[in-house]
């Protein structure tokens, strides 16, 4: 798993206050997780800060799943 | 109470079925009644943050511990994840909330139970110290990184959401917000909308959470809080001393289960006593400093003794608002005066002696005190009366606790903005 992978994870873990062992790639946050609308902007904030990227709303609306933020995050620290 | 006295027959009346505290005496019923009446207290040097800075050190915080002992484990009553959800003042309700609800046994199985049972928790201040970090995000020109919990963890009336939700009540939903009279003004309108037919059962109270650097440097600046005694925390609050100079604020929630007597008595419910007084008032007169003479305090027990169709010397304990400052004096007068040739043989005492000010939880708490004081006989104590500063004929329970027969008792709550609110308690 890479870096990223990992850091995402984890703060999936601290803010939905899920078991690791759940927050698999596939997981979504809403339907899987337990989050709600409110959940999800919150991870949103947490990932733009801990990895300085911004993302914007159209693009945030598109991470439903783990897999969904970390690939989003790679792509925007190789561009 | 609502009606003219031709249909008093038809009233429905309401009863209190279940309650619950968490103050800085700790949580639990039974456990902040049996430390008040010994005589206890919940100061000390505030500990949450570090008050040097500010002129008042002295505050009571709801004590850490594990659960049971009377301590606050918080993850034992709010999940880890939603605690940041909220600020303190929602947590406290929902510590008290919980007790209550679980005391009166009510559990709604059908529906149409669930839409006959409301919340009304207000709070006078709500999420101060959430505000206050939040501010600071903004100012550091981090304003797209506030939390979306921000709103929804400082409003006053999620503590009634909160518990709706946690428990599936879908009736009346609402809040109350006057400052100090706070939590008597939730109580009182609750059992209102249960004599008109909104509902059968309401949880109502009022929750605080404001000893915090901001909620301090605000009482401060208005010169309201105690500050001679910042190394003696246990003598800071003296209602009605000569030495006494100002409130030391507390925080807490106090929350009853607020019950249509009919259907309390249908399911067998334990029934500690009966609301059969409210009476309110505006001073028309000042921001913070009462009128002459606390004559809109004297008007609200007025209209609250009216209510109750009783005679003011049914009335054998008054739980005064008595703050600890010059205003005390003022409530006092008023109450010499409701009971005329008859102050001889009232009790009158205040449990923010024990306990400090809860602003917008206080009056909820000192009603639950107050029933109490019914159910037991018992007058709880105003501590640190070792001189008073005007001589009166109502017994002021100085340092110790009386036996007394209390079959009807009065609670008094009075805030900023000149509003007053007073509520009566019988035993059923």
């Amino acid at each position: 798993m890479s870096e990223i992978a990992d850091k995402v994870k984890k703060i999936v873990v601290e803010h939905l206050g899920v078991e690791e062992s759940k927050v698999t790639p596939e997981a979504s946050f809403i339907d899987d997780l337990g989050a709600d609308s409110l959940d999800t902007v919150e991870l949103v904030m947490a990932f733009e800060e801990a990895f300085s990227v911004e993302i914007p709303e159209d693009a945030a609306e598109k991470i439903a799943t783990v897999k969904d933020a970390i690939d989003y995050i790679e792509k925007q620290k190789a561009a | 109470m609502i009606q003219s006295a031709g249909v008093a027959s038809e009233r429905r009346r309401v009863v209190v079925t279940g309650m619950g505290i968490v103050s800085p005496l700790g949580l639990g019923l039974e456990h902040n009644w049996s430390r008040l009446v010994a005589g206890e207290n919940g100061f000390g040097r505030i500990s949450s943050f570090d008050p040097s800075d500010l002129p008042a050190h002295v505050a009571g915080e709801v004590p850490a511990g594990p659960t049971g002992t009377g301590g606050l484990t918080l993850s034992d009553w709010v999940p880890v994840k939603d605690q940041k959800k909220m600020d303190r003042f929602i947590h406290l309700g929902l510590v008290a909330a919980t007790e209550a609800v679980e005391d009166s046994g009510w559990k709604p199985e059908t529906e149409e139970e669930r839409c006959r049972t409301g919340v009304m928790i207000g709070s006078g201040i709500g999420g101060l110290q959430t505000i206050y970090d939040a501010s600071i995000t903004v100012h550091e020109g981090r304003a797209r990184r506030l939390s979306p919990f921000f709103i929804p963890s400082a409003l006053i009336n999620l503590v009634s959401g909160h518990v709706s939700i946690k428990y599936g009540f879908k009736g009346p939903n609402h809040s109350v917000v006057t400052a100090c009279a706070t939590g008597v003004h939730a109580i009182g309108d609750a059992s209102r909308l249960i004599m008109l037919g909104d509902a059968d059962v309401m949880v109502a109270g009022g929750a605080e959470a404001a000893v915090c650097p901001l909620g301090i440097a605000g009482f401060s600046s208005a010169r309201a809080l105690s500050t001679a005694f910042n190394d003696t925390p246990e003598k800071a609050s003296r209602p009605w001393d000569r030495d006494r100079d100002g409130f030391v604020m507390g925080e807490g929630a106090g929350i009853v289960v607020l019950e249509e007597y009919e259907h309390a008595k249908a399911r067998g419910a334990k029934i500690y006593g009966e609301v059969v007084g409210y009476g309110m008032s505006g001073d028309a007169y000042h921001i913070t400093a009462p009128a002459e003479g606390h004559e809109g305090a004297y008007r609200a027990m007025q209209a609250a003794v009216r209510s109750a169709g009783i005679d003011v010397t049914d009335i054998g304990y008054v739980n005064a608002h008595g703050t600890s400052t010059m205003a005390d004096d003022l409530e006092l007068e008023a109450v010499e005066r409701l009971f005329g040739d008859a102050a001889g043989a009232v009790a009158m005492s205040s449990t923010k002696s024990a306990i400090g000010h809860l602003l917008g939880a206080a009056g909820a708490v000192e009603a639950i005190f107050s029933i109490l004081a019914i159910r037991d006989n018992v007058a709880p104590p105003t501590l640190n009366l070792d001189n008073p500063s005007r001589e009166s004929a109502i017994d002021r329970v100085a340092h110790e606790a009386q036996r007394r027969k209390i079959d009807v008792a009065l609670s008094n709550s009075f805030g900023f903005g000149g509003t007053n609110a007073s509520i009566i308690l019988r035993r059923v």
